[in-house]
């Protein structure tokens, strides 16, 4: 970020400083607003992380029939809301007694962490590991992803594995959206809109990953022995082009849709029917 | 359109240096390499710069342009405004030899590290048959022109030093990923793993898939995207995935 300290420890010459590069003292010279994409990283982060925290330990006003909020679903815990046929399987008993959202929002809290795009983007944003290209980082030492904890970024294709359920669980909710309030088919309010429009982001957000690009065929060493799996490698690869901007619309559509379900649950809007 | 643009030229050598300010004659259509000639014809005719095709396919010609790494060929005068001063440094990652021309041999190292092709045993010479779709990942990285601004602007030995000895950099990483994906590299029976190699040996781990080499290739190569993440998921497979690893056991597919 633009805020960081221009200037290393002196006597440590380092990195660009090394004796035999070319002595210019200056951390950078770049000219453009290099600092504001990893500036407006950070901001949208942050307030997507206050944001799923506050509602995740809230523990209410998530499900307004028939929508469900997608940080409580599937719902695991027999504190959860009555939701008719909704996927709420209740396999923690009563002594769980706080949100039931903890239970599951680890498994897209870890798919998102692990995503190759989201490490770029809170390495350069958070870290400053590099803030910018060509910008000299903070850092003395660097390791990378040698060694624990970031080793572990290596484990993301399993949240991906897991990611899959979870779309599919959240396109099941969507389905339901389809009944009225009171459960009968063949309807249609604002809110199944917001679920239609958040489950197919998460679904292009999901298939376009990197490690599913793998899975479907990238790991292959010969293409033309594998038509099929050859035609999904390029499908995937068409959608990963985009898994940067997947990846933030699809985080501000999980959140528009839970904020959506709040408003509804807790009175504050009405939603409006379309037949 | 001609007008007098100003410039800051760093000038030294590996004991020392500093930018100077020159005042230039700049044309319409003119790149940043052409106002170095014009330097080096006017005011400054010792100063040290390393080009060859002026075309944006020898790799010679990188530099450091207002702080970015880009091909002095290749950057147009027009980007810039008239006012604006252009600053033009040597790659600040490998050491200086002269003015704007740097030692590379970092590079060189790294490239004989890489093991080469290693040709099928049961195919001579001229009998190699590939179909397109199997070869056209790798084509990507042929492309290459070996420029080394990826290997200046990655910040795993840009801003440490001491990351030199045990990371190859982008491009070679690339050329691991070009190897491992060719339909015809026999590495495998001969006992070399490609894929655990390029982590155990060649520093894969220390890449963050920060992007910059993406950002900076002239060639338009996505590198991080097509090489370097596929090689991270290869690597992956080898040694992260129980499930690829019991696979392999079961069924020994030779190829796939
Ligand atoms: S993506 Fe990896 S190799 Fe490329 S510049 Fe960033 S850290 Fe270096
Ligand atoms: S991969 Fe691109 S940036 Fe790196 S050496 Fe080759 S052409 Fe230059
Ligand atoms: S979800 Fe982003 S790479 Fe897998
Ligand atoms: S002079 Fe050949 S690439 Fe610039």
């Amino acid at each position: 970020m633009g805020t960081l300290d221009t200037t290393q420890t002196p006597g440590t010459a380092t990195g660009v400083r090394t004796p035999g590069r070319a002595s210019i003292p200056d951390r950078h010279l770049r000219t453009d607003r290099w600092w504001l994409a990893p500036a407006v990283t950070v901001a949208v982060l942050t307030a997507f992380v206050i944001y799923s925290t506050w509602r995740a330990f809230a523990n209410s006003d998530y499900y307004a029939a028939p929508y469900v909020s997608p940080f409580y679903s599937p719902c695991l815990a027999t504190n959860c809301v009555p939701m008719p046929a909704g996927a709420d399987v209740q396999v923690f008993g009563p002594w769980w007694g706080i949100s039931p959202a903890l239970l599951v929002l680890i498994f897209p809290l870890g798919f998102r962490l692990t995503c190759y795009y989201y490490r770029k983007a809170y390495y350069r944003g958070f870290w400053a590991a590099p803030p910018a290209c060509a910008v000299a980082e903070p850092h003395p030492k660097y390791s990378g992803e040698t060694r624990f904890p970031l080793i572990l970024q290596n484990i993301h294709r399993y949240f991906f594995y897991f990611a899959v359920i979870f779309a599919v669980i959240l396109s099941y909710d969507a389905a339901l959206g389809f009944r009225n309030a009171a459960g009968q088919w063949g309807h249609m309010g604002l809110g199944t809109l917001v679920l239609l429009g958040n489950i197919a982001l998460i679904w292009l957000y999901t298939l376009s990953c990197h490690s599913c690009r793998h899975v479907v065929g990238g790991r292959l060493k010969n293409f033309s022995r594998h038509p099929v799996r050859y035609r999904m490698w390029t499908w995937v690869g068409k959608l990963n082009e985009r898994h940067m901007a997947l990846a933030w619309a699809s985080l501000v559509s999980v959140a528009l849709a839970d904020f959506y379900v709040y408003l509804v649950a807790s009175g504050t809007f009405h939603d409006p029917h379309l037949f | 359109m001609s007008y007098r643009g100003r410039f800051k030229i760093w000038r030294g050598d590996a004991k020392g240096g500093a930018l100077q300010e020159f005042v230039v004659e700049v044309n319409e259509g003119e790149v940043v390499l052409d106002i170095i000639h014009r330097l080096q014809a006017t005011q400054a005719p010792d100063l040290a710069v390393r080009w060859n095709c002026k075309a944006g396919k020898c790799g010679s010609c990188s530099a450091e342009i207002n702080g970015r790494p880009r091909l002095m060929c290749m950057t147009r005068m027009s980007v810039f405004d008239e006012s604006e001063t252009v600053t033009v440094t040597p790659m600040r990652t490998f050491p200086v030899v002269r003015d704007l021309v740097t030692d590379v041999s970092f590079n060189y190292t790294k490239a004989r590290e890489i093991p080469s092709f290693v040709p099928p045993p049961q195919l001579g010479p001229g009998e190699y048959r590939m179909q397109q779709e199997d070869v056209g990942r790798s084509q990507e990285f042929r492309k290459c022109i070996e420029c080394f601004l990826c290997q200046n602007v990655c910040h795993v030995v840009r801003d440490h030093e001491e990351n030199k000895t045990a990371f190859a950099g982008p491009r070679f990483l690339m050329r691991i990923a070009e190897l491992d994906m060719h339909p015809l590299d026999a590495a495998e029976e001969t006992g070399l793993d490609r894929k655990s190699t390029a982590q155990d040996e060649h520093g894969l781990g220390y890449c963050n898939i920060t992007k910059c080499c993406t950002e900076v290739c002239p060639e338009h190569i996505k590198i991080t995207d097509n090489a370097l993440i596929p090689l991270k998921e290869r690597a992956a497979d080898r040694k992260y995935d129980p499930l690829v690893w019991l696979g392999s056991m079961i069924r020994r597919r030779r190829t796939d």
